[in-house]
This record gives structure tokens, sequence and C-alpha cells, in this order.
């Protein structure tokens, strides 16, 4: 996000405006490859989700396609539709997970990265480690981390066994269900905050630590009145994405929980692809789409005005 | 975020913690205890896979009797192709990859330096949907591909994705880093837009070109929602992740065997990320960008 258009761009290329004004089309092949598929695939798709959000799009049979106006929308905002409970429990469900995994990957991700600040021997090896489980697919996060936590056998149980705890059935309990997908969650995906943490930590100039070390400032002092305040725009940043990231939760239920218990760990996304993929209502799925987006977007927004513009984008 | 110089790799002085002995002694408990927590799960992933089914259920973490029958009745279920999901994988990911090099820096490089009618709104356009929640792309993208006939193929996995944004701003951002003078001096000697692009431009990027390349790989190695939904249907052409679900649906309970398959799926890229964790994390770092 902080790739930014830069605005002292120079222009070098030689722009041969033929003496008749001919247009050079040079530019414009060279953009052309990447300007059909994005048209087709992300602005295309922009507009013909809202309008497929119209219709009662039956996937399977093109018969039933009427076009029904803000019917999906409405059935969603209906407490006697039959969308309205699954929509809202996902929506729940959803920002329940947010709550559980957002504080961790982030005061966690900050903590590591203080860790991993500093010139000490070993670093680029525990950076690299840390780093590492972000690499993966979520299948194979999720399906680790399913075998860990199985009742029977799961590395987990055994360990508290031997602690003489006996312990739950991770998967299938509220909250452990929970539990269970943010340690997968924060094992999988905190090496990414870390390292942007890192990287922001590195700007802060040693001069302003050493200053505040003369005047008599502790190392706590130093990282809530000088650490802190410089990393703002940079969290900002990172709790924005996180956010959206679990928001956009979906792998690691299906594999884990399958959403349960009882639908308490079924996701919005979980709810999108269930509705327009496996009962084919494209048009309920496309409503569905729209007003999770719309509220993504309002929540950023949202974000970046209470904690503060950062100068990324 | 800033751009200039912040490669994590230069040990930069961060004094957040102070350097006595005592803290330091802390500092390593800490990191290895961290280490654990990262490393134990792939050990343990990796330890259940060579296990014979009688010590699945068992927490200890050396097999008593080492053995490779989880990985050659994986292979050998007639109803689970891993070797075509293998395949699968490693075709999409490859064709993926080469294609967004080619598409991407083509572009990246007239956004960089070209003047054109249109760039302006066009760059703010692709900028605009960085933005987007790609929530709002998957049910018309599907329909879209379903109307092209493109489900269950590799077309249908690999077109959607070569509408991203990334690639272009990261290649774009590192053409506007090279020096001018290079490309000036060719176009002083005649050489055409084309040719200071393929001759001078192309090979001064490798590096970038390389990171972008590793970084596009991973991410369409490990993409899972959208190949479930295109390939999902037909297990003859999974990828790897879609096919260790289907793995997961039909082994639920024989750990070992898909601990096998958990390892196949991860060991080519924690590989690919020894070789280049360097530059992955670097490009993290500078860009602060998924892929």
């Amino acid at each position: 996000m902080s790739v930014q258009a830069q605005t002292n761009e120079t222009v070098i290329a030689p722009v041969r405006v033929a003496s008749g004004g001919r247009i050079n089309l040079t530019p414009y092949l060279f953009i052309l490859p990447h300007l059909i598929f994005f048209a087709l695939f992300l602005a295309w798709p922009f507009f013909f989700g809202i309008f497929t959000s119209l219709f009662e799009f039956d996937f399977l049979r093109p018969e039933r396609r009427p076009f029904v106006g803000l019917e999906n929308y409405i059935s969603l905002f209906d407490p006697s539709s039959v969308q309205f409970r699954d929509f809202w429990r996902a929506m729940k469900n959803t920002g329940e997970f947010i709550l559980w995994s957002v504080p961790p990957l982030v005061i966690v991700a900050v903590f590591l990265a203080v860790l991993l600040n500093g010139r000490f021997r070993g670093r680029g090896f525990f950076r690299m480690i840390f780093f590492a489980p972000y690499t993966l697919s979520v299948t194979a996060a999720a399906v680790i981390w399913w075998w860990i936590f199985q009742p029977q056998g799961g590395i987990v149980n055994h360990l508290l066994d031997s602690l003489g705890i006996g312990g739950p059935n991770w998967l299938s309990h509220m909250p452990e269900a929970w539990i269970a997908i943010t340690i997968a969650t924060v094992w999988w995906t905190i090496g990414f905050n870390t390292i942007i943490i890192l990287a922001a930590l590195q700007d802060i100039p040693t001069s302003l630590y050493e200053a505040a070390a003369i005047d008599g400032a502790g190392a706590a002092r130093r990282f809530w009145h000088i650490t802190l305040p410089l990393l703002k725009p940079v969290l900002v940043l990172v709790i924005t994405i996180t956010l959206i990231a679990s928001a956009n939760l979906f792998g690691q239920p299906y594999i884990m929980t399958a959403g349960g218990p009882t639908q308490q760990t079924e996701p919005i996304i979980f709810r999108i692809y269930i509705e327009g993929i496996l009962r084919s209502q494209m048009g309920s799925a496309a409503a569905m789409s729209v007003v999770v987006a719309a509220t993504l977007l309002i929540v950023t927004a949202l974000n970046f005005k209470f904690f503060g513009k950062s100068e990324t984008e | 975020m800033t751009f200039w110089k912040k490669s994590p790799d230069e040990d930069a002085e961060g004094a957040a913690l102070s350097n006595g002995g005592v803290a330091k002694v802390l500092q390593y408990m800490l990191l290895i205890l961290f280490a654990l927590f990262f490393v134990l799960p792939l050990i343990w992933m990796a330890v259940t896979a060579i296990k014979p089914s009688g010590e699945w259920l068992d927490p200890n973490w050396i097999p008593v009797e080492p053995t490779t029958d989880n990985f050659t009745s994986v292979f050998q279920d007639p109803t689970l192709p891993v070797t075509k999901w293998f395949f699968n994988s490693l075709l999409i990911a490859s064709v993926f990859t080469v294609l967004v090099l080619i598409i991407d820096s083509l572009a990246a490089y007239a956004y960089a330096r070209m003047q054109f009618r249109g760039r302006k709104v066009l760059f703010a356009l692709l900028l605009a949907t960085l933005v987007m929640p790609g929530i709002m792309f998957l049910i018309p993208n599907y329909i879209t591909i379903a109307n092209f006939g493109w489900l269950n193929s590799y077309q249908g996995v690999i077109a959607p994705g070569l509408s991203g944004v990334f690639g272009v701003f990261f290649l774009r951002q590192f053409f506007q880093s090279l020096p001018r003078e290079l490309e000036e001096a060719a176009y002083v000697d005649g050489a055409t837009v084309w040719q200071t692009y393929f001759k001078i431009v192309l090979p001064l990027s490798r590096g970038a070109l390389a990171t972008l390349g590793v970084i596009t790989f991973l991410v369409s190695w490990n993409e899972f929602l959208w190949s479930l939904l295109i390939v999902g249907g037909d297990r003859q052409m999974q990828t790897l992740p879609v096919g260790l679900a289907t793995l997961q649906g039909q082994y639920t309970f024989d750990y070992g065997k898909l601990m096998a398959g958990a390892l196949l799926l991860t060991i080519p890229v924690l590989l690919l990320y020894m070789l280049t964790q360097r530059y992955i994390i670097k490009s993290v770092a500078t860009t602060g960008l998924k892929g």
C-alpha cells in the first residue's frame, strides 16, 4: 500500500508525435496486455458484481434469473428472510474472529520486531524462522494445526495430559475453536507484520534513544515515548492490513472446523461461498459481497480517520 | 512507509532493547522460545509423516520405527492423483509467474517512463483497486470464467490473477530508480523504445524481476480459495492446496498420510524460501504489500 505515485516523475522515452499529429502507439502497446486482464477481471467485475446482485441469478438454471431490483439487499436486512440469519451470523462470526486475531497479530508482532531489532548474532537466522510460516499455503498451515489440536492424539492435549489437565475438544467447542483458529493464524501470518514493523523500527534514528538515555529514561519509557509514537503511521497501516486479512478468513475454518460447531466459526467468505457456489444463488451472494465490501471500506476509512493519517496510501 | 535505505539486512542499530548482559540473555531466551513456536509444528508434521500408523497417536518426537509407508500409500491411492496435483501446481505457478513478469514489466515501464494520453487516469484506476476488497470480484469473476467455459481448466485458475497491480507497482518503482543516463544514451544512438527496453532496461532489472518472480510463484503455488472454486470439482485438475483439502476429507483420521501430503505441499516452498529469503523479506519490508 506504500507503493505510491511519486510526484516528480521523469519521462524520458522519446515521445514521437509525428508532424501530422498522429498519436504514438508505443506506450499503449506496452500497457495493453495488462490492461486487457485488468479490464476483464478487476474493472468489469466491479460493475458486473453490482449488476448481478440485482437479479435472482441461479447459476445452474439460466431460466431462473429474473431482475429483482434491490430484493437481494432487502432480504439481507429483513429478519424474516432465509438469508438474514445465515448472513448476520457469519458477519458476527467474522467480527469475533477480528477481535480474537487482530490484537495478538499486532501486539505480538511489535514485541517480536523489538526482539529482532538491533545488532546481535543470529539475527538473520531468527528473522528467517519467524517469517517462514507465512510462505506456506493456508491449507498446509491449517492441516498442521488441525492435527495439533485433535482431541485424541493431538500434541497439545498430550501436553496438557502430562500436566494433569484434561484437554478440551478444541475444534468442536466454543470458544476453543476460535482460540485454535487464532493460534494457527498467528503462527501462519505474524511474520509478515513483524517484518514491516521491524523495517519501521530501523528507521528510528539511534540519536533519539541516546539523547533519552542521557536524560535518564529507562528502556520502558524510551519504548512508550519514542518508539511507539514514531511507529504510529506504520501501525495504522499494519492494523488496517491485518483487519482486512482477518475479515477474509476462509481456509482455516474450512479445514479445521468446517465452520462448526453448528456454524459458529463460519465466516462471511465461507457463507458467500456456500450461497454462491454450493447453492448457486449468485445474485444473493453478489449482494452479500457488495455489503461486505462496503463495510470493509467504511471500516478502513474510519481506521485511518481515527488513528491518524499515515503518509502511505 | 518511506522507501529509502532500510534494508533489514544491514545491522541497523536500534537501541530498543538496552544491551546489558541480563537483557541480552533474556532476549535470546525469548527469541529461542518464539523460534520453537514457529518451527516445532513443522517438525511435528514431518515426524508424523514418517511414523507407522501404530505410532500416530503417540506423543513421541522420535519415531520408534520410521517408515516411508505414508508416502507410498498416498502416491499409490488410485482415487488421489497426487502426482497430477503436483504437476498441476507446478504448471500453473510457473506459467502464471512467467506471464506476470512479461505483462507487468511491459506495463510498468510505460507507467514509469512514458508520457501518453490517459496515463494519469489509468494509473489512478490501478491504484484505486488496491483499496477495493477482493471479495467483490469473487462471484462476478466466477461467472465470467464459467461463461468462457473455463471451469476446471488451467486458464480459469491463471487468467484472473493476471489483472493484479502489485507487480506493476513493484516494477514501476524499480524502473524509476534506474539511472536515466543509460536509456538516454541509447536513444541518442538511435535505439527505439523497444530496443532500449529489451537490451538496456530488462538486463538491468534481473534482480527485481527475480524477486517479483519468486514472490509471484509462492503466492500462486499457495493460493487456495480461487483454485477451490475453479478446479475443486474435478480431482484430476486440482492443485496441491486444494488436493490437500480433498486428502483431509478422504483420510480424516489417517494423520500420517495427511502429514505426508502436507509435507509434499510445504517442502518445495520452504526450499525456495530458504534460498531466496533475504530478497523476499527485503521486498516485504520495503513495499509492505501482500503479493
